[in-house]
């Protein structure tokens, strides 16, 4: 049914197909505005395809390698290379696969809905090119096996993403907002690329797993970590260098503030392959664990205090988004602490670790979501401002609908998928600290009582009169929402389900550095 | 906001040189230093040139933007079509299946130090021609833009 | 100590870079600051592939002679390419800041906390 050779070549079609298309799209623009949105839709259509085959495919399989130039795909190490991989490989291990799937399903649904709502708008050929330019940053980052080729892939996530939170100029204000996000996530691109280097002059590598089977922990390492630590927590939005993320969150067009949490998970999962395959148990794993904790903690607890008084619907959901990265550093965190230790790891640190990579599938579906609801309330009223809100229920019922849906979940209320993955968090950290455990609790309230309130203020109460004509947004909008929705219901209805096949996997490829130096290095000879 | 008309004329006289001397490091980029970026962004320069000479009004009206911009996209996807060219022939994306052909660019090379023969290494020169066709309209375009909100004094 | 003067212009360059950055209220020059910092990592990229007495990775009429590693070179031109891209996304910021606000001092940016 499928030919092989798409099969063979999905890791390199999938960063292709968007590539092309959004070279194309601004042309085919020009001849009719049908036909752009017929090759943006469908390239984004057979780009999520493609890429949801690489998954099941790695899923069922094992680690994909792709060797970009060589004479076949899977040949990382050349006879004449002298047991060194050499060319950029893009290496799709289980974790890769997971970050596809949540890249896939986000982005489709992303387009989608932005072909309707973004309609009326003008400068939609670039705004095309740069949405597929994200997509192909995010699908390059979370596969490429090559360090140098993460940071470029990084870098092209970051200028398109830039680029698109600038995009409705809106007096300005979202030109500052794009230049707070882009002048750090420069500087923390150059951090990333002195690591890089740091990495190249002492063990002359750039393939990850040479790196990581090179490792010896020196005190250039230990800088280099800090550094990629630094910024890459930084672009995933951890308190405390998070304030980019509010005023990038709410200027961006909401279609594109959902896939910037994509974007954002996807800097996460770097964040984690440093520090499980590049470094693993050579690091001192109990120190960096605990950072990390640290850092989920300052980033759930200070992201929920600020969300709770704010007045613009989307300030406030962007806070909840760091609130929410917040448990999935603490989790991974958590497995981080007791790696190296495999009676506790086997305890409770797996479990710790799927919680928190559960919760990063999650909280992209319904932080998605829920940004998707907000620009929907602005697509009819024009405004994000609470206090201007009410009575939208009685009109918008379908987006009343998918709203409750994603609120209930990062709220962690049965039966929705935030309820799945938090349940894991909890249970596996009370193990380890019930502390920490405690105040994850109570985040997850705060975050429920913050978003009773904002459901509240939007939806119910009489009809305002200057609202008494809204309707319900288009079809493509809603089906965009439905798809998200359809995931968080059905992730919440079958947890276990998806665990077995998808997380766990995932998790176990993370915590097992041996197997994913094998698999590029033990691979080709 | 012209300039003077010493400087026109040089600019006139200098900007075909700027574009061939580009097209050279472009084309050469597999046996000299240099290659497609470099080359386009040598090429780039001479549009630098001639914007400052002249007033963007006066260059807005010889060329069109979307010449630019068609250029660019025609780079990348040559460049990208280059890179097909090897999941036609069944290898690999980028895989270089011109080199030691005898086709296109396709003569072998002695290995170590050679004199250099422009029919060589398959795909690399289509690549940096790809390139250097990009950044010439990738470069030229954005020099237009950021030229274009200086037009009209303190605007 | 030759030998490392590259390295210490990288630190000297990266202060620079820095301290341009968090002190300047200028929006160019907070840009300058980030090129600055840029061309710092990119001098500490092509030190690293630097051999004493190498010449360029060329093999056109190469001289018989140790030649310097080629994969330095190539991640800072690809450094480089990016930094173009990203000064001059950078400067039509500064661009569409100055048409709407007037002025490129960052004083101005805080219409957002509104």
């Amino acid at each position: 049914m499928i030919p092989p050779f798409v099969i063979e070549n999905s890791p390199a079609l999938m960063v292709i197909v968007p590539f092309v298309a959004a070279f194309i799209a601004p042309f085919s623009g020009r001849v009719a505005p049908a036909l752009r949105a017929l090759v943006v839709g469908g390239a984004m259509a057979i780009t999520s395809a493609i890429t949801l085959l690489l998954a099941s495919d790695v899923y069922a399989h094992g680690t994909r390698l792709y060797v970009f130039g060589a004479q076949a795909a899977t040949l990382a190490v050349p006879p004449d290379s002298g047991g060194i991989p050499v060319r950029i490989m893009f290496t799709v291990d289980p974790m890769s696969a997971l970050m596809l799937v949540i890249t896939a399903i986000s982005a489709f649904a992303v387009v989608l809905y932005s072909l309707t709502s973004e309609r009326h708008h003008s400068g939609l050929g670039s705004y095309y090119t740069l949405f597929l330019l994200m997509v192909t940053g995010i699908l390059g980052m979370v596969s490429t096996g090559d360090i140098f080729n993460f940071f470029v892939f990084l870098e092209i996530l970051s200028i398109a993403s830039a680029g698109l939170i600038a995009f409705r100029i809106d007096g300005g204000v979202a030109v500052e907002a794009a230049i707070k996000y882009f002048v750090l996530s420069t500087i923390g691109a150059l951090a990333i690329l002195f690591a890089i280097g740091i990495y190249y002059g002492e063990y002359n590598a750039l393939n990850m797993a040479l790196i990581a089977q090179r490792m010896q922990f020196t005190l250039l390492d230990q800088l280099a970590l800090v550094l990629i630590i630094a910024a890459l927590a930084m672009k995933c939005g951890a308190v405390p260098m998070h304030f980019w993320t509010p005023d990038a969150y709410s200027m961006a067009p909401s279609s594109i503030t959902a896939l910037l949490v994509v974007a954002s998970q996807a800097s996460l999962y770097g964040l984690f392959r440093t520090v499980f395959s590049l470094y693993n148990i050579a690091l001192n794993a109990a120190c960096v664990g605990w950072l990390i904790i640290i850092l989920g903690v300052l980033s759930m607890v200070v992201g929920v205090t600020m969300a709770i008084p704010q007045k613009n619907v989307k300030r406030l959901m962007a806070y909840h988004a760091i609130s929410q990265t917040g448990y999935m550093l603490l989790g991974v965190g958590v497995g981080l602490a007791v790696l190296g230790n495999q009676p506790l790891l086997d305890a409770f640190g797996y479990m710790a670790m799927e919680g928190g990579i559960f919760h990063i599938i999650n909280h992209a579906m319904y932080k998605g979501l829920l940004f998707l609801t907000a620009g929907a309330i602005f697509f009819r009223i024009g405004t994000y401002d609470l206090n201007k809100m009410g009575g939208l229920g009685h009109s918008m019922k379908w987006t009343m609908i998918f709203f409750i849906i994603g609120a209930l979940a990062i709220a962690g209320i049965p039966p929705f998928n935030g309820f799945a993955s938090k349940l894991m968090i909890y249970e596996s950290v009370f193990a380890f600290n019930p502390v920490l455990s405690v105040i994850a609790m109570v985040v997850s309230i705060l975050t429920l009582a913050s978003f009773v309130k904002v459901f509240h203020s939007i939806f119910m109460g009489p009809v305002l009169p200057e609202y008494k004509d809204v309707r319900e947004v288009p079809r493509p909008m809603l089906a965009g929402m439905g798809i998200l929705a359809l995931v968080v219901i059905l992730f919440g209805i079958f947890p276990s389900l998806v665990v077995e096949t998808l997380v766990a996997p995932a998790a176990h490829a993370l915590a097992d550095q041996g197997m994913y130096i094998a698999a590029v290095i033990g691979g080709g000879v | 906001m012209r300039m003077s008309k010493i400087v026109r004329t040089g600019a006139c006289i200098l900007y075909p040189l700027i574009i061939v001397f580009g097209l050279y490091v472009v084309v050469h980029g597999h046996l000299t230093p240099g290659g497609g970026f470099q080359g386009g962004a040598v090429i780039a320069t001479a549009a630098a040139l001639v914007l400052v000479a002249f007033s963007h009004a006066d260059i807005a009206g010889m060329v069109r933007k979307i010449v630019f911009s068609a250029q660019e996209s025609l780079g990348l996807l040559l460049f990208i079509g280059a890179g097909i060219l090897g999941l036609l022939a069944g290898a690999p994306f980028f895989a270089n299946i011109l080199a030691n052909s005898g086709l296109l660019f396709g003569l072998a090379v002695p290995p170590g130090s050679n004199p250099g023969d422009l029919n060589t290494a398959g795909v690399i020169p289509i690549m940096n021609i790809a390139v250097g066709v990009e950044v010439w309209g990738g470069l030229a375009i954005i020099l237009m833009y950021l030229f274009s909100a200086t037009g009209g004094e303190g605007a | 100590m030759l030998y490392n003067l590259p390295f210490v212009a990288v630190v000297v360059l990266t202060i620079i870079g820095l301290a341009t950055i968090v002190l300047k209220r200028n929006l160019i020059k907070i840009f300058l600051g980030i090129t600055i910092l840029e061309s710092a990592v990119n001098l500490f990229l092509v030190s690293l592939g630097y051999r004493e007495g190498g010449i360029a990775p060329i093999y056109t009429n190469a001289p018989d002679r140790l030649m310097v590693l080629p994969t330095p070179q190539a991640l800072t031109l690809t450094s480089i390419v990016i930094g173009v891209a990203t000064t001059a996304l950078l400067l039509s910021f500064a661009i569409v800041i100055w048409k709407k606000y007037g002025s490129i001092e960052i004083g101005f940016l805080r219409r957002l906390k509104e």
